[in-house]
């Protein structure tokens, strides 16, 4: 389910790395929490990410919920499909819904975030917590 | 699942939208068992229920329902309701959850026309079958003709062999029924009529839809439009409200606002572009917070953004443009007549 390439962050973010540039998106954990989602709003190219800042938004029916970005970095390019269907977040959160590329600030940054099998303990653990 | 008025229920079974359109265009099934209810009986009945609620009660013929305000003395809502008339001498209260006993109370509090109240929500498990298909699906598990139940009509009888009460009302802006039994059914009929719905279309729903389509049929939510600091008049449901059978709870303040005027009133409103004015946002009126956004979402069926807020009477004609504050920033929304949607007839 998550891919084992990917890293991700407590807020439910996965980066992908691939050399000096990283893409940014929402887990499958996140799009189940969120439900149907109905739009999303992005940063504006050239945007100078801190690590843990709110880049943008994404409203479901039920919510808008803020999303962070997992690592420092410079945005290059925004995914123009989720401008008309914004709805592929649920339904490809871990490919073509990805949200962000980074330039990254530091391309070893991101190795500190979890790892998939981390980050399935982790919801684990939120699961649990929900239902507690 | 979520906690509503201490009830454990799920926001959504295959998800908002899919279920949204089900009721629109198929058919819906809510489990809304945490509604509860209130029964009066005895020979006072009839006159308690006058005295506390603001609709005219003496108007209704048996079987007959309609919906009310349980008044406060301040011409505010203790809470919404639907009142059934199930005889001479015996009403049925349909009310809210969260505020099932303080209803009660308050309704024991006026009580001097030695009438018998209870609080009789455990005695009651409730389903609603919400959309165009309800009708035929809920058919195939009864004898009552239920082309002879017309619009807040009730009737009883048997459905999948279960004592019922069957009323024709709702809180989706759909034809539908909503269907009253005592709780060790609740599977079962839960069940059958998954079973017979299920062929054509009809899908369980959660609260997530009941309030996106509660929302876009432009109907109130107590503790969002209405509350104990509302009164009908600003709400916009002056056609509940008859002063013509005054005196009742507040009757004198509800009648004083409507020769004084109103202050503020309750409008509906679209986003104009596609950020989503939300709940307790603000409403800005030449910078200024003029009200706040009491209900506010994706409206599925209309694809559109929308919302309701009190606004001072100035300010709220249709067409007027009014500003939500959104995270800081302000968008535009058109205030629009309500409902938003209406069921084609």
């Amino acid at each position: 389910m998550y891919p084992k390439d990917y890293r991700y962050t407590k807020e439910h973010e996965w980066i992908k790395v691939d050399g000096a540039n990283g893409t940014i998106g929402v887990t499958d954990y996140a799009q189940h929490e969120l439900g149907d989602v109905v739009f999303v709003e992005m940063p504006k190219l050239g945007a100078q990410l801190k690590a843990r800042q709110s880049f943008g938004t994404i409203e479901s029916v039920k919510a808008v919920s803020e999303i962070f970005s997992p690592v420092a970095g410079e945005v290059i390019e925004t995914n123009p499909a989720l401008a008309d269907a914004p709805e592929l977040i649920n339904k490809d959160p871990h490919g073509g819904a990805w949200l962000i590329k980074v330039r990254l600030a530091d391309p070893k940054e991101a190795s500190a975030l979890m790892d998939a099998a981390a980050y399935e303990a982790y919801i684990a653990g939120q699961a649990k917590e929900h239902s507690a | 699942m979520v906690n509503f008025g201490g009830w454990d229920m799920p926001l959504e079974y295959s998800g908002i939208l899919a279920e949204h359109e089900a009721v629109r265009t198929r058919a819906g099934l809510f489990d809304v068992s945490h509604m509860g209810e209130i029964e009066i009986r005895g020979p006072g009945a009839l006159g308690l229920v006058q005295l506390v609620s603001c609709n005219n009660a003496a108007k209704l013929a048996l079987g007959q329902a309609h919906y009310s305000g349980l008044m406060t003395s301040r011409g505010t809502f203790v809470d919404d309701l639907l009142v059934h008339k199930i005889s001479d001498t015996h009403y049925m209260l349909c009310v809210n959850a969260a505020n099932q006993d303080q209803d009660h109370q308050h309704i024991v509090e006026h009580n001097k026309f030695d009438a018998q109240v209870e609080n009789a929500g455990p005695r009651y498990c409730q389903l609603a079958i919400q959309g165009p298909r309800a009708k035929d699906i809920l058919q195939r598990l009864t004898p009552v003709a239920l082309d002879s139940i017309h619009y807040y009509h009730f009737s009883f009888g048997k459905a999948s062999g279960v004592d019922c009460l069957i009323a024709r009302t709702g809180y989706t802006g759909e034809d539908g029924f909503e269907i009253y039994f005592a709780p060790e059914h609740s599977a079962k009929l839960w069940g059958d009529l998954m079973q017979a719905g299920g062929p054509a279309g009809m899908l369980p729903c959660g609260l997530g839809a009941r309030n996106t389509l509660r929302l876009e049929a432009g109907m109130c939510l107590y503790g969002h439009e209405i509350d104990d600091t509302t009164t009908p008049w600003e709400a916009g449901l002056g056609w509940i409200c008859k002063m013509e059978k005054a005196p009742f709870l507040g009757s004198d303040v509800l009648a004083q606002q409507k020769r004084d005027g109103l202050t503020r009133k309750l409008v509906g409103f679209e986003m104009l572009d596609k950020r989503i004015g939300r709940d307790g946002y603000p409403v800005l009126i030449g910078g200024q917070e003029a009200g706040r956004v009491t209900s506010g979402g994706p409206a599925p069926f209309l694809k559109k953004n929308i919302g309701m807020a009190y606004l001072p009477p100035e300010f709220s004609t249709v067409g007027m443009d009014i500003v939500v504050g959104i995270r800081g920033q302000g968008e535009t929304a058109r205030i629009v007549a309500l409902p938003f949607y209406k069921r084609p007839q």
